[in-house]
């Protein structure tokens, strides 16, 4: 257990090219942080750099009081669960999770009583004496977690460790991880870049993109107040709404006209609005037109994709409001709007 | 699900016979040749052969020197099997961490499979001549006075460095692919697991490349006790006289040179047990305890 500290870390490869911007933040201790954004965004190259698979060429990376830039990997008290699982082919489930203690010097009593304990913990008992090639998928994942458990680390690592896994069983998995983590309260840092994922599991989400942070909060702050546009549409299925329009005279008006949103005490000029899908609401005799072109229909909720002011729009209701293809009004929740500069696309 | 299969016999028969025919033709064939010319005694000039039974193996057992012989076949393939396995290894888990210009450095090191036996012995020749030979020079610096075909050691040494030479290549790109086909994730999991990187190569990387290894030891030995008869043939200049020669080239030498057919198929038949049981000792014992992915 252990906090963790970036203090301008950055990766620039010897080609010039600089997949992570120097980042700074403090994960606390026993922390989930969950690293999300788009394949390309340097999440992964972050996170091999806290592992030490890949080398820090600026800043510095504390792990607890120790500045761990030029600490080997096995010696940075870290467990790291890989994508593909990372197993070891030719060994039984119990030398795969024993591996890392036996190295460490660990009695043989003592890994045996420890993998038994991690195995009862992951529903694995059964399997010790099988090879990775005659478990499921959802069992190797559970001998990779099991791997990182048994060593007791001060730090877990998780890469995209889902992203094998088929849809019914990763969400299953993603309640065992988080409640592991919070079992056995071991700071950890988790990269993904499926923001459902990132919203349920995180304590704080960090946003990346392009090998810069976008944003760093909770997840309802990420979800309600995105920090740009790119937050607001990367996060949220379906994406925020954004329109472009223009403040004038204390009002947001979309090109057309129509009268949006007061727009208070905030400069004169073009702006991008948000609002979430949600928090739009169809109204009988509301004020802003909306065409709805196509209706989906997902059981629980209805998704109404048209256009507002001409520009593509989609609201997002519950199953017991009716709604046809064709024009209607809606309300915005004035205390759910975003407003973003159109040129930084940072909100305002 | 739906079983492929044929509707009538003649049609996989058919398909079967040209690959049929070939192995009876230039293995089964000549085999038999040999086994059965093996009891009988030839004469020199093709007139004829009489019946003896099982006298050519038995004086074989006798013959000190075909002893000696196959006591030099034996240290001569183990010597060149774990050296040109344990170098090619060596080069491929260096170049397999090379990254820059990682596809010069990898052809460089291969270009020697395409020299053929005989001129790779020729080239052992060059290297190792009394004279003119930067080998022999190199021994001399050391003080140490190197006569191929004069002296047995020296000659055997220069065959087991032409033999190696020779196969490194081979094994370099099959164990250099094998490096290269374990996942990437298993490596650095294995980083994170264990400092030690000779350990991580003896426990990790190695078992992942026991398959390869085990293939290429076959294919090495029997080089080793066949394949090298071009370049035993070209540093004895077929002057065999007091030197080192594997049972291979002894079998040429009593056959076509000595004219003695029956001792020297006797001699291949006992290659063809050997090799038998070789093979079926490797797959017993040693594939059962490698793992395959």
């Amino acid at each position: 257990m252990a906090v963790v500290t970036l203090n301008a870390v950055g990766k620039t490869y010897p080609n010039g090219f600089e997949a992570v911007k120097p980042s700074s933040f403090t994960i606390a201790d026993g922390e989930f942080v969950v690293l999300v954004g788009p394949s390309g965004c340097g999440k992964s190259t972050l996170l091999r750099m806290v592992a030490g698979l890949e080398e820090i060429t600026a800043g510095a990376l504390q792990i607890g009081e120790r500045e761990v830039n030029d600490v080997d990997p096995a010696d940075r008290d870290i467990a790291m669960v890989f994508q593909n699982y990372a197993l070891y082919p030719h060994m039984t489930v119990r030398k795969n999770i024993g591996y890392g203690l036996k190295n460490r010097g660990t009695s043989t009593d003592a890994i045996e009583a420890k993998v038994q304990e991690a195995a009862k913990m992951l529903n694995l008992t059964e399997l010790l004496d099988r090879k990775p090639s005659q478990l499921s998928g959802g069992q190797r994942q559970r001998v990779a977690m099991g791997r990182a458990v048994v060593r007791d680390p001060s730090l877990f690592l998780f890469d995209e460790p889902l992203s094998n896994l088929d849809a019914k069983l990763r969400n299953q998995m993603r309640i065992e991880i988080k409640a592991l983590q919070r079992r056995l309260g071991v700071t950890s840092i988790y990269v993904t870049h499926d923001q459902v994922e990132a919203m349920t599991m995180a304590d704080r989400i960090i946003v990346l993109n392009g090998g810069e942070i976008e944003q760093i909060g909770t997840p309802a702050e990420i979800y309600h107040s995105p920090a740009s546009t790119f937050v607001a549409s990367f996060m949220g299925a379906p994406p925020m709404n954004l329109i472009e329009a223009w403040i004038e005279d204390g009002a947001v008006r979309v090109n057309d006209g129509t009268l949006l949103a007061s727009s208070g005490n905030r400069t004169v000029g073009p702006v991008h609005l948000g609002i979430r899908p949600e928090d739009v609401q169809l109204a009988e005799n509301g004020q802003i037109p909306f065409d709805i072109s196509i209706v989906e229909e997902l059981g629980a909720r209805r998704l109404l994709h048209g256009e507002l002011g001409g520009q593509p729009f989609t609201v997002h209701v519950g199953k017991d409001v009716p709604a046809t293809a064709g024009q209607t009004t809606v309300h915005l929740k004035p205390e759910s709007l975003c407003f973003f500069d159109p040129k930084t696309g940072k909100a305002t | 699900m739906k079983r492929a299969g044929f509707t009538t016999v003649w049609l996989p028969v058919a398909l079967l016979l040209p690959q049929l025919s070939i192995i009876a033709i230039f293995f089964y064939w000549p085999a038999g040749w040999a086994v059965q010319s093996s009891f009988y005694l030839q004469d020199p000039f093709g007139f004829g052969s009489t019946f003896v039974g099982l006298d050519n193996y038995t004086d074989l057992g006798r013959n000190t020197e075909y002893l000696r012989i196959a006591w030099f076949t034996v240290i001569y393939t183990c010597l060149v099997t774990f050296f040109s396995l344990a170098i090619a290894l060596l080069l491929a888990v260096k170049a397999d961490k090379v990254i820059r210009g990682a596809r010069t450095y990898r052809t460089l090191l291969m270009w020697v499979y395409a020299v053929a036996p005989p001129v790779a012995g020729f080239m052992g020749i060059m290297f190792f001549d009394q004279r003119t030979g930067p080998i022999t020079d190199l021994f001399q610096t050391v003080g140490s006075d190197f006569k191929l075909g004069v002296n047995y050691t020296d000659t055997a040494t220069a065959m087991v460095i032409a033999a190696v030479w020779k196969q490194i290549p081979v094994n370099f790109i099959f164990f250099l692919s094998g490096l290269q086909s374990i996942p990437k994730s298993v490596n650095e999991a294995a980083i994170i697991d264990n400092r030690s990187a000779t350990g991580r190569f003896w426990q990790v990387t190695f078992p992942l490349l026991a398959p390869t290894t085990f293939f290429l030891l076959i294919i090495n030995i029997t080089y080793a006790l066949f394949d090298t008869f071009g370049i035993i043939d070209t540093l004895l200049k077929g002057e065999p006289g007091n030197n080192p020669m594997t049972l291979v080239y002894k079998v040429f030498l009593d056959g076509f040179r000595g004219n003695d057919l029956g001792g020297s198929s006797a001699q291949s038949v006992i290659l063809m047990v050997l090799v038998l049981i070789l093979t079926v000792f490797q797959f017993r014992l040693i594939e059962r305890r490698i793992h395959y992915t």
